[in-house]
């Protein structure tokens, strides 16, 4: 097979991964833009998201698309909750306070997930049949068209809602200065729990894609996609929307990469080394500007 | 009076060891419950070495397992391949470790807060990922057949070495510079503390101490296993954990949570399951209640035992 | 014969950005001289003091004190040359001791290596023990003996921003940079600020370049004075001339100027 052709075939499947992480890292960015908070529990909430698509389809007998919308509406509530009781008490207190906090939702969240679904793998119901479908010399998978679908549909409406509605220019005011925004009448309580629910929400339906794209789920399948979507998030430059999708689309082709031109242990290590390298060179990342800390 | 307060912690210390070995002469502790000790002192060893980079100098590293995994591999090399005494092994694992805490702390010490954590905890999983990758090492299979050096009386020695070498770091102007860089750094510069120079030396005596831990660990565990859960990120935040608990910056509070989080999921082992519920829980109402851990800074001395004991003052907690 | 310090300021420009917050500033400091800089909020005073002691940089210009360029310097090496500051807002170490905020201002002279201190060698113990005493004696000279093991962070404003004054004075400065000193305070610690430092400088023979807003404390004190306003120096001069200076007036929109 021609290499042009492998690397195109490629670049779908990078692709595809790759608006996988950007959904999961919306989220990430939108809540550090919003709190600086890097929310480690975020990869868990896309885990849960694939649970709940998993039990609307299976116990709930809903369709494909009403199971995705009551997932994201479940995660959205679990969103919401975490930075309810976890977060909130935290607004004040030192950095590394909150880090530790975020660490232990994370874990419990997984360890809940454990007990109360089983440790074990479970296949996802295939809601769909699969069918591949070529396109010149490459193919693109029904599953992969779907991913690509449902995140573009979803940023779309995500950039509405920040660009062109009195919600998103709350949102906006909110994360460029807080007191601010306070003064000006606006509820910042609130506004930060619509950002949780609106990343939470975005991971969950990343989390059905994937459960759908390899046909199984489990309590642990958030940890990595969750760090390499968060270093996808650095990459893009940490708390800028647009960001969060251009590294989010970089890091699931670099990994492809990787992984097609070398070995599949070093899959993992791709999002570390690419983490490594951002912060010692761009540590504000490909879109972020440089900031200067005043005394 | 401090010679005398030495000696009666030397005592006390003694004592200690030598109703552990009459304990287990008599049949009293089981082999397996003097394992459980030299656990606890491996995890003192690892936590304590952690406050001072976390504690006393105020940075985030959540890689720390990765400076344990070196001493730990490091050492069973040389023990096992090239048939070195163990002390000397030992001593390599921490020179070594100290080394990747050099070349790790130089670039990484120019982050702040979260960026911090999160470069090294990266660094932490490529180290790990590079032992997954190296056969030398064992590789995916891991490394097994390492010969059980690790005695209690060794692991007890040594975590009593680090705990005296830290606190007398500490309460040095060594200590008291990387106290600055923690309480506010630009003032610490202004006083002429080169900020950068000591959050690296406290990054590398830390990493130097966690890899003295890992040649201890795999010569007792006599087998490692590249996975999260022994030489990764996971095993980085169970020693985060130990530290927040017991409280940043008190050497005391380290031992306490060190000792009582290695005994209690020995104790639970029925609860196993119920240990990773339980853990978060705590970490997040401490966080949220007593941010300062248990100890709140503070340390438990002999004198402030007497003091609080004669009621003349509570030992000062400040929250 | 010792070289008399001497601070040379030229042309200092400071930009963020595209603000130029300090421009084309020239100024300079004879010996044991009680300086004043002055001007409106915004003004870019404490931007100048960040200039000095390498907490910001300098676009252009060149600073030198006691004939040794300092521009760009870290601020870790400043120090060692013998100038020493307070900031606006007061940056103590606060959940330490007072007296381990004066020790750690020693820090540059300390001896003893790392060995020493793990092994509690002789001379650790020996060097300590100075280092203590001397920070006394710094506490002594602000009238704060009395609160060597309080918690900086507890005590009451005022004696914060002295124990701020102590820790600068443990360096053994030849150039003492106070940033607003006064703010906070009632007029009868004012007055015993303005005494304190008259004797600092007539004690230990530093000079003093102090920021203030307070006009009482700086007429009555200072014997020199620099005016910026939006970066750039209008004036320079005794407080006689400056109060009576035009363009200083209206800088500050005619506020008290007495």
């Amino acid at each position: 097979m021609a290499w042009h052709i492998m690397a195109l075939q490629q670049l779908i499947n990078g692709l595809a991964l790759g608006s996988v992480y950007a959904l999961i890292a919306l989220g990430y960015t939108m809540v550090y833009g919003i709190i600086k908070l890097i929310n480690f529990a975020h990869g868990d909430i896309y885990m849960l998201g694939a649970y709940f698509g998993f039990y609307a389809i299976t116990v709930l007998k809903l369709s494909l698309v009403p199971a995705v919308l009551t997932s994201m509406a479940g995660a959205a509530l679990v969103g919401v909750l975490l930075e309810r009781i976890a977060y909130r008490p935290l607004r004040n207190s030192p950095r590394i306070a909150v880090l530790i906090t975020a660490i232990g939702a994370s874990l419990l969240l997984q360890s809940t997930a454990q007990l109360v679904f089983g440790a074990s793998f479970k296949p996802f119901p295939q809601a769909i049949p699969f069918r591949r479908i070529q396109l010149g010399p490459v193919f693109i998978t029904n599953r992969q068209l779907l991913i690509f679908g449902v995140a573009v549909l979803l940023m779309v409406i995500l950039h509405i809602i920040v660009h062109y509605t009195k919600l998103g220019k709350a949102m906006r005011a909110v994360s460029m200065d807080k007191e601010a925004a306070l003064l000006m009448g606006i509820n910042v309580d609130r506004i930060i729990s619509a950002t949780f629910a609106m990343g939470s929400a975005l991971a969950a339906a990343a989390g059905i894609l994937v459960g759908m794209y390899y046909n199984r789920i489990d309590p642990y399948m958030g940890m990595m996609p969750g760090l390499k979507a968060f270093v996808a998030a650095v990459l893009g430059g940490i708390g800028i929307v647009p960001g969060a999708v251009v590294g989010g689309l970089l890091m699931g082709v670099a990994e492809n990469v990787v992984v097609t031109i070398g070995s599949s242990t070093l899959r993992d290590a791709v999002a570390f080394a690419i983490l490594i390298v951002v912060l010692l060179f761009r540590p504000n990342g490909l879109l972020g500007k440089k900031g200067i800390e005043k005394v | 009076m401090n010679k005398l307060s030495s000696l009666i912690k030397g005592i006390i210390l003694l004592l200690a060891y030598l109703v552990v070995q009459l304990l287990e002469r008599q049949g009293v502790l089981l082999p397996y419950h003097v394992q459980i000790l030299s656990l606890c002192c491996i995890n003192v060893i690892l936590v304590v070495s952690l406050n001072l980079i976390n504690g006393f100098t105020g940075q985030f590293s959540i890689g720390h397992a990765g400076f344990l995994a070196i001493g730990a591999y490091a050492s069973a090399y040389l023990t096992v391949v090239w048939q070195a005494p163990f002390l000397f092994a030992i001593i390599c694992g921490g020179v070594l470790a100290g080394i990747a805490g050099l070349a790790v702390g130089l670039p990484a010490l120019r982050l702040r807060g979260d960026y911090l954590a999160i470069a090294t905890l990266g660094f932490g999983e490529i180290i790990r990922v590079i032992i997954l990758n190296t056969d030398a090492v064992g590789g995916a299979r891991g490394f097994s057949g390492i010969p059980k050096y690790t005695t209690f009386g060794l692991a007890y020695l040594m975590a009593i070495l680090t705990v005296v070498v830290i606190r007398n770091f500490v309460t040095s102007d060594y200590g008291r510079a990387c106290l600055a860089v923690r309480e506010d750094e630009i003032a610490a510069e202004s006083l002429g503390v080169n900020s950068t120079y000591f959050k690296v030396l406290a990054f590398t005596i830390g990493a130097f101490f966690a890899g003295t831990a890992g040649a201890l660990f795999s010569h007792y565990l006599q087998y490692m296993a590249p996975t999260p859960n022994q030489i990764g990120f996971v095993k980085s935040i169970d020693i985060l954990i130990m530290l927040v608990l017991g409280g940043l910056g008190s050497i005391t509070g380290s031992i306490v949570a060190a000792i009582t989080l290695t005994i209690i999921p020995e104790l639970l082992r029925g609860f196993a399951e119920y240990r990773m519920i339980i853990y978060p829980i705590l970490l997040i109402i401490v966080m949220i209640y007593r941010p300062a851990g248990l100890l709140a800074g503070n340390e438990l001395s002999l004198s402030g035992i007497t003091q609080f004991v004669k009621g003349a003052r509570a030992h000062g907690n400040h929250t | 014969m010792a070289t008399t310090p001497e601070l040379m300021v030229n042309n200092l420009c400071v930009q963020f950005g595209g603000l130029k917050a300090v421009d084309q500033v020239c100024f300079s400091l004879k010996p044991q001289t009680l300086a004043g800089l002055i001007g409106p909020n915004g003004a870019g005073k404490t931007t100048v003091f960040n200039a000095l002691t390498g907490l910001c940089p300098v676009t252009s210009g060149q600073i030198s004190f006691n004939e040794k360029q300092l521009t760009n310097e870290a601020p870790h090496n400043i120090a060692r040359y013998g100038i020493a500051r307070t900031f606006q807002n007061i940056r103590l170490f606060r959940n330490l001791t007072v007296l381990d905020n004066l020790r750690i201002a020693y820090h540059q002279n300390r001896q003893y290596s790392l060995l020493c201190s793990v092994f509690r060698s002789a001379r650790f113990k020996r060097e300590e023990a100075q280092i203590t005493a001397k920070a006394k004696e710094a506490l002594a000279l602000v009238d704060l003996a009395d609160k060597a093991d309080h918690i900086a962070g507890s005590l009451p404003y005022g004696e914060q921003r002295r124990v701020e004054i102590a820790r600068a004075l443990m360096l053994n400065p030849k150039l003492l940079l106070l940033d607003e000193p006064a703010a906070g305070m009632n007029p009868h610690e004012t007055q015993c600020l303005l005494e304190l430092i008259r004797k600092l400088r007539d004690d230990l023979q530093i000079t003093v370049l102090l920021i203030e807003h307070d006009m009482k404390l700086v007429m009555n004190l200072c014997e020199e004075l620099f005016v910026l306003d939006y970066g750039h120096l209008i004036a320079t001069g005794d407080p006689k001339s400056i109060q009576n200076n035009e363009r200083v007036v209206e800088a500050y929109l005619g506020g008290c100027m007495a």
